[in-house]
C-alpha cells in the first residue's frame, strides 16, 4: 500500500466524536413487541383512541409482512423481540421552559453543538431536540407561533392539533407502505411536527436533532411537515448516537405535504454511529421519507448527507401530483470501513409538466459498499414531464464497491428522462499532484472529495454546508492510501 | 542549490537511473536532454518525490538538506516545483482554490501570513497578466477539460504564483504550438533570477531557443554522458544523439 493509501486509511479510522453515553435515569419499557406494548406506548403518550386504533392496524399488518431482502446490504436477522420500543428520560412532566430540561441532557446537546438555550442558538434556527423516544426541548416556539407556524413535538401535536395530524398523518406514507413503515406506524414515539399556514414564509430554519442514548432500544420517530398554500419552509435534521457494540435500529417515517405554490426544503445530516472499523455495532438506519407535492407549482427538495450508520436503507421520494410541481433530490452518501448504504430516491410524476432533478454522489472507502437505487416514473397523465438524473460514484482504495440501480418507467410519449452516471477513483496521481503543490494527503483527499460533492453541498443551508464538509472530512479520515 | 551524487533509482525493481551526478547552482538554468527512455522524467519524478520511484543508492542535497528524507509536500513547501509532463485533472476542484491552498501552505511554511481570498485573487490576476493568460483559467476545475496547451500554461501559471526556488519543467514543451511555446518560455524567463534555479527536461532543442540554458546535460541509459554549454543542444539538433559516445538509442519505457 502506498503512503497515500495509508493516510486515507488513517483518515477513515478517526474516532467517532459523538460516541459518548449520557447517564440519565430512563423510563424504559421491557423488551419485546406485542399489542400490549403498543397500548402501553399509546397510554404513556396519552393518545386519543383513533391513533391507538391506527397503531394496532399497522401492527397487525406488520406481523403478516416480511422484511425486504432486495436491498443490496447484508446483516444478521434482527430480533424484533430483543428491542425495547420506548425509552424516555425520567422526571419529565410538561416542560415549562428550557431551564427545566435535565442538565445532563442539556449538556449532551451542548456537547453535540446544539445549545438549547435560545439566546445561545444560531440566529435563525429553531430546534426540536429528540432524546431517545421523546422530544425534550423545542426552541423559538412563541416567536414562530406569532406568525401562525406550529413547530412542536409530534406527540404534542396529536394533543394540541389533532385535526391537522389526523388529516395528514399516513397520507404520504401509509402504514401499509413497507415493512419498516408499518413497524414505525405501530410503535412510533416522538418526532417533529410543523405546519406553515397559508402564505407564510417561515422566517427561520426549523431543525430537529435526534439523539439515541439508551442501550437496546430502537428509535422510531415520525415527522410530519405540512406547508399550506403559498407557504415555504426549510427544515434540517441531524442525528447522532453513542458507540455501542450491538446494532441499534432506527426506523423513522417522514411525511411532507406541499399544497399549491408551497415549498418544502428538507435537509438531513445523518451521522448515526457507523460501527467500528471491523463492522461491529452501529445503527441500522431503515427509513421511509416521502413528500407529496400535492398542489400546483409546489416544490419539494430533499438534500441528504449520509455519513453515519452501519446500514442505510433510505429513498426520500417525491410524489409530483400537482401540475408544474417540482421534486429535487441531492445526496451525498459515504460508506467507509464496513458501512453499507442502499439509498436513492423515487420521483413519481403524476401531474402535467412536472419536473424532477436527482443528483447523487456516492463515496466508498475502506470496505464500504454504496448503492444508488432510484425510481423515476412518468405516469400516463404526466405529459411534458421531465427528469434529469446524475449518479456519480467515487472510490477510494480498491476494496470498496459502488453500485447503481436506476429504474425508469415511462408511460407517456411526451415526457423526457435523462440519466447520467459516472464512476471515478481518487487516483494516486491526483494526490501526488496536490502534494507536489504543498498540500498534505489529508487536505488533498478532502479537497477532491469536497469538489466531488460540491453540487450537493451548495443545496444545504449555509451554516450546515460548512458542518457537512467537516463531517465528510472526519468520516473519511484514515481512508486514503 | 542542488547536489545529486551517484543517484540510482528505478520502478518495480527495474533500474532506470544508474548513477547520476549533477550540481545545479543558484540562478542557473540546466537543460536535460536525451532520447526516449533515457531516464529524464524519472529524474524529475525522483526530485519531486513521486512515490512509485525507489531510490536504491546515492544522495540528493537540496539547500543543505537531505532531499530524499523529505515528503513530497515538504519538498514543495521548501520551494521545489515540478511542472508535470502530464498535468493531472481534478474534476470539481476549482483551479484557484487548489492554488490558494497551495500558496498558503508554502507561506505558512515560510512563516508568512496566509492570504485571504481577495488578496489571493489580486495576486493571481496580476500573474495572469504578466503571463498573458486568460483569467478564466482561475475558475475552471483543475486541468479538467483543458486542452494540452492550456494544461501546460496552467503549470507555468502555478509556478509563477508559487515562486519556487527550484523549478523542474518536465517536457513542458511537448505538444505545444509555437505561440504556446512562446508564452510558456516567457513565463519561465520572467521568473529567472539569481536565487532561482531551473531544470528544463526536454526532447528538443527548440525550447532552448527561448529558454537559454547555462548548462546542457545529455542523459542516456540512466547516466549523464555529456555536459556542456548550449552549443551541445544545437549539435544534437543537427546530428541526433548517435554521435555522442555512450548513447544508447533504443526506445524503451
Amino acid at each position: 500500500m502506498s503512503t497515500a493509501t495509508e493516510t486515507i486509511e488513517q483518515l477513515a479510522n478517526q474516532d467517532y466524536k459523538y460516541g459518548f453515553v449520557t447517564d440519565v435515569e430512563a423510563d424504559t419499557i421491557p423488551k419485546g413487541l406485542s399489542e400490549d406494548v403498543i397500548r402501553l406506548i399509546s397510554a404513556k403518550k396519552e393518545e386519543p383512541e383513533w391513533l391507538l386504533e391506527w397503531r394496532l392496524k399497522a401492527y397487525r399488518l406488520w406481523t403478516s409482512m416480511t422484511e425486504p431482502t432486495w436491498p443490496n446490504v447484508e446483516y444478521d436477522p434482527i430480533d424484533y423481540q430483543a428491542i425495547s420500543y420506548y425509552s424516555a428520560p425520567k422526571k419529565k412532566p410538561q416542560l415549562e421552559s428550557m431551564n427545566e430540561v435535565d442538565p445532563e441532557i442539556r449538556s449532551t446537546f451542548e456537547k453535540l453543538g446544539i445549545p438549547l438555550e435560545e439566546q445561545k442558538m444560531l440566529a435563525g434556527v429553531a430546534v426540536d431536540a429528540v432524546f431517545d423516544s421523546v422530544s425534550v426541548a423545542t426552541t423559538f416556539r412563541e416567536k414562530l407561533a406569532d406568525i401562525g407556524v406550529i413547530f412542536c413535538p409530534f406527540s404534542e401535536a396529536v394533543r394540541e392539533h389533532p385535526d391537522l395530524v389526523r388529516k395528514y398523518v399516513g397520507t404520504v406514507v401509509p402504514y401499509s407502505d413497507n415493512f419498516f413503515a408499518a413497524l414505525n406506524s405501530a410503535v412510533f414515539s416522538d418526532g417533529s411536527f410543523a405546519y406553515i399556514p397559508k402564505g407564510v414564509k417561515c422566517p427561520m430554519e426549523l431543525s430537529t436533532y435526534f439523539r439515541i442514548n439508551a442501550a437496546s432500544t430502537g428509535q422510531f420517530e415520525r415527522t410530519l411537515i405540512v406547508a399550506d398554500e403559498g407557504a415555504s419552509v426549510s427544515y434540517l435534521e441531524g442525528c447522532t448516537a453513542p458507540m455501542r457494540d450491538e446494532n441499534q435500529l432506527h426506523a423513522a417515517v417522514v411525511e411532507l405535504v406541499a399544497l399549491d405554490n408551497a415549498t418544502i426544503k428538507y435537509s438531513t445530516v445523518q451521522n448515526w454511529y457507523p460501527g467500528d472499523k471491523d463492522g461491529k455495532g452501529g445503527i441500522y438506519n431503515f427509513v421511509t421519507k416521502r413528500g407529496t407535492a400535492a398542489g400546483r407549482n409546489s416544490t419539494i427538495t430533499w438534500t441528504q448527507v449520509e455519513t453515519g450508520s452501519a446500514i442505510t436503507w433510505k429513498y426520500p421520494g417525491c410524489i409530483l401530483q400537482g401540475d408544474n410541481s417540482v421534486g429535487e433530490f441531492y445526496s451525498v452518501a459515504v460508506t467507509n470501513n464496513r458501512q453499507q448504504a442502499d439509498t436513492g430516491t423515487k420521483m413519481v410524476h403524476i401531474g402535467k409538466n412536472t419536473r424532477s432533478t436527482i443528483i447523487s454522489k456516492g463515496i466508498s472507502a475502506g470496505r464500504g459498499q454504496n448503492t444508488y437505487r432510484g425510481l423515476v416514473r412518468m405516469g400516463k397523465g404526466a405529459t411534458d414531464a421531465r427528469n434529469y438524473s446524475q449518479c456519480d460514484s467515487l472510490l477510494i482504495g480498491d476494496r470498496c464497491g459502488a453500485h447503481t440501480f436506476p429504474y425508469l418507467e415511462v408511460r407517456n410519449t411526451s415526457s423526457q428522462v435523462e440519466h447520467e452516471a459516472s464512476t471515478s477513483k481518487i487516483g494516486e496521481d491526483q494526490i501526488f499532484y496536490c502534494r507536489q503543490r504543498g498540500l498534505s494527503t489529508e487536505d488533498a483527499v478532502n479537497m477532491i472529495v469536497n469538489g466531488f460533492c460540491k453540487e450537493v453541498f451548495r443545496e444545504l443551508p449555509m451554516e450546515f454546508a460548512v458542518e457537512a464538509q467537516k463531517l465528510l472530512g472526519v468520516s473519511l479520515e484514515g481512508s486514503v492510501g | 542549490m542542488l547536489e545529486i551524487t551517484g543517484l540510482c533509482a528505478g520502478v518495480d525493481g527495474k533500474e532506470i537511473l544508474r548513477g547520476i551526478d549533477l550540481s545545479v547552482g543558484a540562478g542557473e538554468v540546466h537543460a536535460i536532454m536525451g532520447p526516449n527512455g533515457s531516464g529524464k522524467s524519472t529524474l524529475a519524478g525522483v526530485l519531486a518525490g513521486r512515490p512509485e520511484f525507489d531510490v536504491t543508492s546515492g544522495s540528493i542535497q537540496y539547500q543543505g538538506q537531505d532531499l530524499l528524507e523529505m515528503e513530497p509536500e515538504d519538498r514543495a513547501r521548501e520551494g521545489i516545483f515540478l511542472a508535470f509532463q502530464y498535468p493531472v485533472e481534478i474534476p470539481g476542484v476549482n483551479n484557484a482554490y487548489l492554488l490558494k491552498a497551495a500558496l498558503n501552505e508554502v507561506r505558512k511554511h515560510r512563516g508568512e501570513e496566509e492570504l485571504d481570498a481577495m488578496e489571493f485573487m489580486a495576486l493571481a490576476k496580476e500573474q495572469l497578466e504578466v503571463l498573458q493568460m486568460n483569467a478564466d483559467l482561475l475558475n475552471r476545475p483543475v486541468n479538467d477539460g483543458f486542452s494540452g496547451g492550456e494544461k501546460k500554461r496552467n503549470e507555468i501559471f502555478q509556478m509563477a504564483v508559487l515562486e519556487p526556488k527550484l523549478a523542474i519543467l518536465d517536457e513542458t514543451d511537448s505538444g505545444l504550438d509555437i505561440d504556446a511555446l512562446r508564452i510558456v518560455s516567457n513565463g519561465v524567463n520572467t521568473l529567472r533570477s539569481p536565487e532561482r534555479s531551473t531544470i528544463v527536461v526536454t526532447h528538443y532543442q527548440r525550447l532552448l531557443n527561448y529558454i537559454v540554458p547555462d548548462v546542457v546535460h545529455v542523459l542516456s541509459g540512466g547516466r549523464i554522458v555529456k555536459s556542456g554549454g548550449k552549443d551541445i543542444a544545437l549539435e544534437l539538433e543537427a546530428k541526433g544523439y548517435g554521435w555522442i559516445d555512450g548513447v544508447t538509442t533504443e526506445v524503451s519505457v
